[in-house]
């Protein structure tokens, strides 16, 4: 099926060479990063994770999101999911692509990756993420390849597929539960020790996933033939809406707690996320865009009449992705390590060498989009040509 | 065949590339290297011994001397033992840098002439600090 | 027997026979069978090694120094000037309020609010650092050192995250290149302790390559009687008797790592 990847049309190998173009300049830059170290980023002794780690985490949520629609077409039985579940999972593979590809990038020696495979510790939730990643990544590599190759042959898919397909629905919910272990099973980081953290990154998953999937299918919709349908989308959309109340809500538990509580370690980073602490207040904009952003996504997507009108639905979802991206990309993960251990401020900003890099990593999973995409709207535009043949 | 053409051609540009580093060396002359055990700890060594040796013997040492260190950086890093009693129940401090690199002070002489000849790259010395004469 | 079922036994038996052999290479052993490996008869051994930190012993500012020389000049531990960023460091001084967060208050006085306090890795019994760490590179030992193995360490600083006492430092930098005015990281090279590599974490080992010959560690004998070292689980210890005698804390020890490290603060006239 590969083949239908290398036929395109001229704005379909522009933007292929494009990404590839972004991809060279970001592996020189990673080059650099190999040679000169970590010291290239803007990671310093206290704020010791950063811009890598915090999209390796935004996007375990954007993997995970398949789910919300293998849920509903495969345990449901909503059909009207049916066209658009590949891309679902396809997203999934160039999440998790992406967020392999960030663990290497953030890893101070990346040529010894293999070490956690040669010494299995099972007691570290690092070893944990491993196992669940790389099976999901395969989980929908194998799901995806398989039914989308029965599409084509206008088969049903084989059945040994299906319990691979169940599998998935649990799976997916393990990797950003175990991703939201990393962090909330430590001592002596308070922003991140709450029971609700799992949950958290669940909903967020489930509202940022969705969202940008839709706005994918819109795009799709524009450049081919393939059209998911609009029921389709406003489902998909409704899922969105009810995902980012409850991740909106879970984050404004985590405010009360701590600020009815009056602990001032639990307080010290919301305080710093929201308001700066000790005249630091470097996330401030980026923390009350975030908020303003939540609010309006969920106040056009709540509204049956806007959320209907696919001009200003895109909107919406763009800005309920883009807060979800600032909450999980920036936000939680630097506010993690602010203050430090010594009750002080150091604060954090990603170098130009090291968004460059990130700019290529997203490079990267955009071109095995890209390619998975053009795959699989051709099958679908062939067997609908077929279809329409008879 | 269809395409013969095309597959033989590319047959012979992939047999070209793959081939490079054989027609490449081709009868250039590649010795040997001869490794230089003649330092100030092992001259001692010799005349308090009568004989030049190793922890180990020479053939098993020449074979064996990365997997041997590495069994000594993890006795010495994880069980915290420092003692290794040989096959001949000789004793010796386990240390790279102050057992091995003692007797070979001459480490561009000794462990880089091999390394280089066979053009492995072990990156010990990355954190391992070498003998003082061998830097310049 | 058709082509398929040749292919498939052909595959299964080079998958078995690539694993038979991987599994005779884990098992080979690089030394000799008649080799053996053991502790130096000199070893300094514990049930769990602890240290007790006598703050009102360290007067001057070269108390202190003292120390941190000790330890940092053995080790080959860089000093990085004004590149606090990526500082490297695994004992130095913090006041009061830093040491142990949350108990400081308004009403301190300024003494104790001035105070210096030597830090480094408490050892904890119960090391968060550990539990993390994906490829056992931080472990662990018999005797309660939290060891660190530079060889192994992949660079992910899982332990830095986890560790809620700063202890822990990543080497952004390569700890042989220098200060942007010229002069070395590493001030004095130690010939007989490695340096780290770029990309390692590395902390206070309680110079365990010391105890292994004997030898208390570095700080301990700089500091003129201000840190003592020995073995918690020995009620007849140096370490022990002190603990008995004086009121000691912990920092942190709300966190439930249990730290290793007894802090002496009131002075022994006070106790």
């Amino acid at each position: 099926m590969l083949e239908k990847a290398l036929v395109g049309s001229k704005r379909y190998w522009t933007w292929i060479f494009v990404l590839l173009g972004i991809i060279g300049v970001a592996f020189l830059t990673y080059l650099q990063q190999l040679k000169y170290g970590l010291s290239i980023t803007g990671l310093s002794r206290d704020v010791s994770w950063g811009f890598y780690i915090a999209q390796f985490t935004f996007l375990v949520g954007v993997a995970a999101s398949a789910v919300m629609l293998v849920i509903p077409y495969y345990l449901h039985d909503y059909k009207k999911f049916g066209k658009i579940v590949i891309l679902g999972e396809f997203l999934a593979i160039a999440s998790v692509t992406m967020c392999m590809l960030f663990i290497l990038a953030d890893m101070g020696q990346p040529m010894r990756v293999m070490n956690v495979i040669l010494h299995p510790t099972p007691n570290s939730v690092m070893f944990w993420d491993a196992v669940v990643l790389s099976g999901y990544l395969f989980i929908n590599l194998v799901v995806g390849w398989t039914t989308l190759g029965a599409e084509r042959k206008s088969v049903p898919p084989p059945t040994w597929v299906k319990p691979l397909i169940y599998l998935s629905v649990p799976w997916a919910v393990s990797i950003h539960t175990v991703t939201a272990f990393l962090y909330a099973g430590l001592p002596g980081r308070h922003l991140w020790l709450t029971a609700i953290m799992a949950a958290r990154f669940l909903a967020s998953a489930f509202a940022a996933g969705p969202a940008l999937l839709i706005m994918l299918v819109m795009f799709v919709r524009r450049v081919s033939k393939f059209d998911a349908g609009t029921e389709a989308i406003q489902s998909l959309a409704k899922i969105v809406t009810y995902a980012m109340c409850a991740n909106v809500f879970f984050f404004l538990l985590e405010v009360f707690t701590a600020t009815y509580s009056n602990i001032p370690g639990h307080m010290a980073p919301l305080k710093y996320l929201f308001f700066g602490l000790d005249g630091h207040n470097a996330l401030v904009p980026w923390m009350w865009t975030a908020a303003v952003l939540a609010f309006m996504g969920i106040g056009l997507l709540v509204n049956p009449l806007t959320r209907k009108n696919e001009k200003v639905l895109p909107i919406a979802l763009l800005a309920v992705f883009i807060s979800a991206w600032i909450d999980k990309g920036m936000g939680l993960v630097i506010g993690g390590f602010i203050p430090n251990m010594f009750e002080r401020v150091t604060e954090y900003t990603p170098t130009g060498r090291e968004i460059m890099i990130t700019i290529g990593v997203y490079a990267i999973g955009s071109l095995v989009l890209t390619v998975l995409y053009k795959i699989a709207i051709a099958v679908k535009e062939s067997t609908a040509g077929e279809a329409s043949h008879h | 065949m269809y395409n013969g053409g095309k597959i033989i051609a590319g047959l012979a540009v992939f047999l070209a590339f793959f081939l490079f580093p054989f027609y490449y060396n081709l009868g250039k002359a590649n010795a040997r290297p001869e490794l230089k055990t003649d330092t100030p700890a092992i001259r001692e060594w010799a005349q308090k011994y009568g004989k030049k040796e190793c922890v180990e013997s020479k053939d098993f040492m020449r074979a064996e001397h990365m997997q041997l260190l590495n069994d000594w950086r993890d006795s010495v890093v994880r069980d915290g033992n420092r003692i290794y009693t040989n096959a001949e129940g000789r004793h010796h401090l386990m240390s790279l840098q102050n057992t091995c690199l003692n007797c070979h002070s001459n480490k561009k002489e000794f462990c880089d002439k091999c390394h280089n000849y066979m053009a492995v790259k072990p990156y010990c010395f990355n954190c391992h600090v070498e003998p003082k004469e061998n830097k310049s | 027997m058709n082509r398929r079922q040749f292919l498939k036994i052909a595959g299964a038996s080079t998958v078995l026979g690539l694993g038979g052999a991987s599994a005779v290479n884990g098992f080979r052993l690089g030394v000799p069978a008649a080799a053996r490996m053991s502790l130096d008869p000199r070893a300094l051994t514990a049930k769990r090694w602890g240290f007790v930190v006598d703050v009102s012993r360290l007067r001057t500012e070269e108390d202190y120094q003292k120390c941190i020389d000790a330890c940092h000049n053995i080790h080959n531990v860089p000093t990085f000037k004004n590149d606090l960023q990526h500082e490297v460091k695994w004992i130095w001084k913090e006041n009061f309020e830093a040491t142990f967060p949350g108990t400081e208050h308004e009403y301190m006085n300024a003494e104790f609010k001035e105070k210096k306090f030597l830090v480094f890795c408490n050892h904890c019994k119960e090391p968060a650092c550990v539990r993390v760490c994906p490829t056992k590179a931080t472990f662990k030992r018999e005797d309660g050192i939290v060891m660190q193995d530079m060889h192994r360490c992949i660079g992910c600083r899982f332990c830095m995250a986890a560790c809620p006492f700063g202890a822990r430092s990543f080497n952004y930098l390569d700890p042989r290149g220098k200060n942007p005015d010229g002069s070395p990281l590493i001030r004095v090279q130690s010939q007989t302790y490695p340096t780290r590599t770029i990309g390692v974490v590395e902390k206070c080992i309680a110079c365990y390559e010391r105890l292994a010959i004997g030898q208390q560690p570095a700080c301990v004998e700089a500091s003129n009687g201000a840190i003592l070292f020995g073995d918690l689980e020995d009620p007849n210890s140096e370490v022990r008797k002190v603990i008995g005698e004086k009121y000691t804390v912990r920092r942190k020890p709300e966190l439930g790592t249990q730290p290793s490290i007894y802090y002496v603060i009131g002075g022994s006239e006070h106790a």
